[in-house]
């Protein structure tokens, strides 16, 4: 079989999808009578054009990078891990466990205590699917979005009934102690004598999804689990036949795939809100399969899929404040698209562009 | 001219397919260079070449999946562009493919009509296909029940579907892209006398195979391609093996390898009351029970689906059985823990699986992680416990491809690009040159051009010369009488009969792969 260039392959076909995605949804923005160009102009300044709107877009990213390498570690056992959403809830309770269990007297014992708890949490919420697929062959998919239901409702019960601050109408939690609270952009570039918006949410969670990118790309290509992992991904019978075991495969990448989807809530639940809402994860788990998709399951694209995503996210904050006329369901629109382009109709492009290329080669 | 079926009626003289200086290349790899060749019509015509040759590129060009750079094709002398496969169907030439391309979950029937129906209900074209499937059965002996779900047929009835969808889009031309692989010979020779009917009837046939002995059996005229070139053109009845591997291979090729005698050693393998019950209930292998020396080689024949592909998941640690095997006089545990693959390989047992591709190989890995694979536990494969030593492997990998005479010799290569006789290679240099107690090897050969056969049967033998037990099953009679040392026949499950090689004969052995308990010597 012959493959496209690794330049086409990662650089052209993305570019291609997104430009794709945008000349539609500028349709879409010229249909309700605004200037698609200005909406464009604005989605771009108000995510990359200030401090203040990287701010933002690097908080949105990082829940991504987090959901995103779930579904690619995943991907990699050929594993369709769905239910980024419910561990990623799942990881939201177990930071909030963590941080509001004793009164954390300094940021750098909560916050590797917040990662274990939230990774723990998101890890247990895949374990009962991956089980169930690799002992029972249910299939993960099915499980997954089940688990998806499920952990939101357990969360709205916990949260109205078990966890809700006294004296509160709002489902959620008090706030957590102070020496939970972990050092924002501003304050660590402080440290180093630099400025930097104070209001953006933007922490330390997001060197964790740089951290966490370096390690997924050192555990799929440089050791035995990995080897395992894309072996059995590519040809379970092959992979019987190397002694490697499917149980075990499956349990692991699920297993990493669940911690990294449930460690998103140590940015958001930990980072940002301080303390367990009832929405925390917003989606995330689900855009985190768009990014991956986009990624090519592999840890660097992830990560510019998910800024990528983190600038449409905060651009389209930007826009529906900017642009009244541009509603709330319009940005969502536009997300949509993007995903749509660069997900699902890859092969749009790709198969067109193979042709082309071989053509012209041969 | 008269037309019938919308199709020009051949003109008598002119041959049936003529392909006058067909080029083409892959970037700066030249598949085909100038080809020219003929075929007259009404004659079986083969194509041999070793893997790599360009057959598959030359018969891609006629069936239309690629666009030659330069040359004319010319179907029944007149000049005809063939652009894609629906081109190549009008104009008369039908593929059998080596892989087949049937809905397994379709019948017979429904797989005849898909992409050939008429109007937009199927029932007529159903009927209508029907009345010629019979009509077609009774005139070539082929028999396949049309209401037959295709995955329950027997690989030389899905075979047979593939012929038919063929003729009844009326082709005249058939393509047939090694089709006796999959075969047992019995199956084999059945094929032979259809296409030979065929023939008669005045289809042309193209064979591209591996193998001299159906050439020199059922062909007229045989075309020899070496490296993307036409190396001859030459009447079946002016030929014969030697000189056609000679052409296929361009230098001298030993049709039979040389086997020095030596004593049989102690017992490694043995196997004893071996039964496993699949997934239906049925017992694919019953009270199997043999062993291998050192230095010895027990050839397992038997025609296909007769207990061999169990019996070699059950060594390799794929599948779960009962009874007892003991490797080097210890026992191995055959269920649970402990009865993977993995710890096959701990006790010395190496296993070359009959399915390359789907058991063997990694497609999508390179050579080099393919190279470990199964052993990328062990600690020439690995730093330490977690991380294991990329460029040790592809060190090693790199040494196996030339000890090995695997090509190219990269080992950042993926292995769907490399020809099946060097895939095969991939994975017997993995197997044989960890110097295992017992190889279990399954089909060594099949789909392996005629040089790496003699390579391959050469390592099997030094193998065994180094001591090791060596199973051997293959459905190629002349491969397990030319390697073994003994000779058990598989038969329903059961080991049927046992012979030392040097006392028996291919029909002898022929006779208990058919069932016949005695071997007919009553």
């Amino acid at each position: 079989m012959r493959r496209l260039p690794k330049a086409v392959e990662i650089g052209l076909i993305p570019l291609i999808n997104l430009t794709l995605a945008f000349i539609i949804s500028g349709l879409v923005v010229l249909w309700i009578g605004e200037n698609p160009l200005e909406a464009l102009y604005i989605i771009i300044k108000g995510s990359v054009g200030s401090a203040y709107g990287w701010g933002y877009t690097l908080y949105y990213a990082t829940n991504f990078v987090f959901t995103g390498l779930a579904v690619a570690v995943a991907f990699h056992a050929r594993m369709f891990n769905i239910g980024g959403e419910g561990q990623a809830t799942l990881g939201g309770l177990g930071a909030a466990l963590v941080c509001l269990s004793i009164e954390w007297p300094h940021w750098t014992l909560a916050f590797p205590a917040a990662i274990a708890g939230a990774g723990l949490f998101g890890a247990a919420w895949a374990a009962i699917p991956a089980w169930l697929q690799a002992r029972k062959g249910s299939h993960i998919v099915i499980t997954t979005i089940m688990f998806n239901f499920i952990a939101s409702a357990l969360l709205v019960y916990l949260l109205v009934n078990v966890l809700k601050a006294p004296g509160q109408m709002a489902p959620e939690t008090v706030n957590f102690p102070k020496g939970a609270h972990l050092p924002t952009a501003h304050e660590m570039l402080a440290w180093f004598g630099v400025s930097f918006p104070k209001s953006p949410p933007v922490n330390i969670s997001f060197l964790l999804a740089i951290a966490a990118s370096f390690f997924v790309w050192a555990l799929i290509w440089r050791t035995r689990l990995g080897y395992a992992i894309r072996a059995f991904g590519f040809s379970e019978p092959a992979a019987v036949y190397a002694g490697i075991s499917p149980f075990r495969v499956i349990m692991a990448s699920m297993l990493i795939s669940g911690c990294l989807a449930g460690m998103m809530a140590v940015n958001s639940v930990v980072g940002e809100a301080e303390r367990l809402l009832i929405d925390a994860v917003q989606g995330a788990g689900f855009v985190g399969i768009a990014v991956a998709l986009m990624g090519r399951s592999h840890p660097a694209g992830t990560f510019l899929a998910a800024i990528l995503f983190g600038v449409l996210y905060q651009g389209g904050v930007e826009l529906e404040f900017e642009m009244p006329a541009v509603s709330r369901e319009m940005i969502v629109v536009i997300q949509a698209l993007v995903i749509m382009f660069t997900g699902a109709l890859d092969n749009m492009i790709r198969i067109p562009l193979e042709r082309l290329y071989f053509r012209k080669v041969s | 001219m008269t037309e019938i079926n919308g199709r020009a009626q051949p003109d008598a003289a002119a041959p049936a397919i003529e392909l006058c200086g067909i080029s083409k290349s892959f970037g700066p790899v030249h598949a085909n260079r100038d080809i020219s060749m003929s075929v007259q019509r009404g004659t079986i015509h083969g194509i041999v070449g070793e893997n790599g040759a360009g057959k598959s590129t030359l018969m891609s060009i006629l069936y239309g999946f690629y666009r030659a750079d330069a040359g004319e094709i010319r179907i029944n002398g007149k000049p005809t562009q063939i652009p894609d496969s629906q081109a190549a169907i009008a104009a008369g030439i039908g593929m059998v493919h080596q892989h087949f391309k049937l809905v397994p979950n379709f019948t017979v029937l429904e797989n005849v009509v898909l992409g050939a129906e008429e109007g937009q209900l199927l029932r007529p074209s159903l009927k209508l296909a029907r009345s010629l499937l019979a009509r077609l059965a009774d005139e070539y002996e082929l028999h396949v029940d049309p209401d037959a779900v295709v995955e329950e047929l027997s690989v030389g009835h899905q075979q047979r579907v593939e012929i038919l969808k063929a003729l009844y889009r009326q082709a005249e031309i058939l393509i047939l892209d090694e089709p006796t692989g999959v075969l047992t010979p019995s199956e084999a020779d059945h094929l032979f006398r259809i296409l030979k009917s065929l023939r008669d009837e005045g289809k042309t046939i193209i064979l591209i195979t591996h193998k001299l002995r159906e050439i020199m059996a059922v062909t007229e005229s045989v075309s020899v391609m070496r490296q993307g070139e036409m190396a001859a053109t030459v009447k079946t009845s002016q030929t014969d093996p030697e000189t056609l591997a000679e052409l296929m291979v361009g230098r001298k090729v030993l049709l039979r390898v040389e086997k020095k005698a030596i004593e049989a050693g102690k017992r490694i393998l043995e196997v004893h009351n071996l039964s496993v019950t699949d997934s239906r209930g049925i017992n694919t292998l019953k009270n199997v029970s043999f062993e291998v020396r050192e230095g010895e080689i027990l050839g397992i024949a038997g025609v296909a689906g007769n207990g061999q592909t169990e019996l070699l998941e059950v060594l390799g640690g794929i599948t779960e059985a009962e009874g007892n095997i003991r490797v080097g006089g210890k026992e191995i545990s055959l269920v649970g823990a402990g009865s993977d693959a993995r710890s096959r390989r701990r006790s010395g047992l190496a296993h070359v699986p009959e399915d390359r591709q789907r058991l063997g190989l990694i497609m999508d890995f390179l050579a080099w992680e393919n190279m470990s694979f199964g052993y990328h536990n062990d600690r020439d494969c690995n730093h330490n416990r977690v991380f294991m030593d990329n460029r040790a492997m592809r060190s090693a990998t790199a040494k196996r491809m030339r000890k090995f005479d695997i090509r190219p010799d990269t080992p950042d290569t993926q292995a769907r690009n490399f020809s099946g006789g060097n895939q095969q290679k991939i994975v017997l240099a993995r197997e044989i040159d960890r110097n295992p107690r017992v190889l279990v090897v399954g089909q060594p050969t099949r789909g392996v051009d005629i040089g790496a056969i003699e390579f391959i049967h050469q390592r099997i033998l030094d193998l065994r010369q180094a001591g090791a037990a060596v199973l051997l099953v293959s459905v190629e009679l002349d491969e397990i009488l030319s390697l073994s040392d003994r000779v058990a026949v598989m038969f329903d499950g059961t080991i049927i009969g046992e012979r030392q090689t040097a006392a028996t004969d291919e029909r002898e052995l022929g006779l208990l792969m058919a069932g016949v308990a005695d071997g007919g010597r009553s």
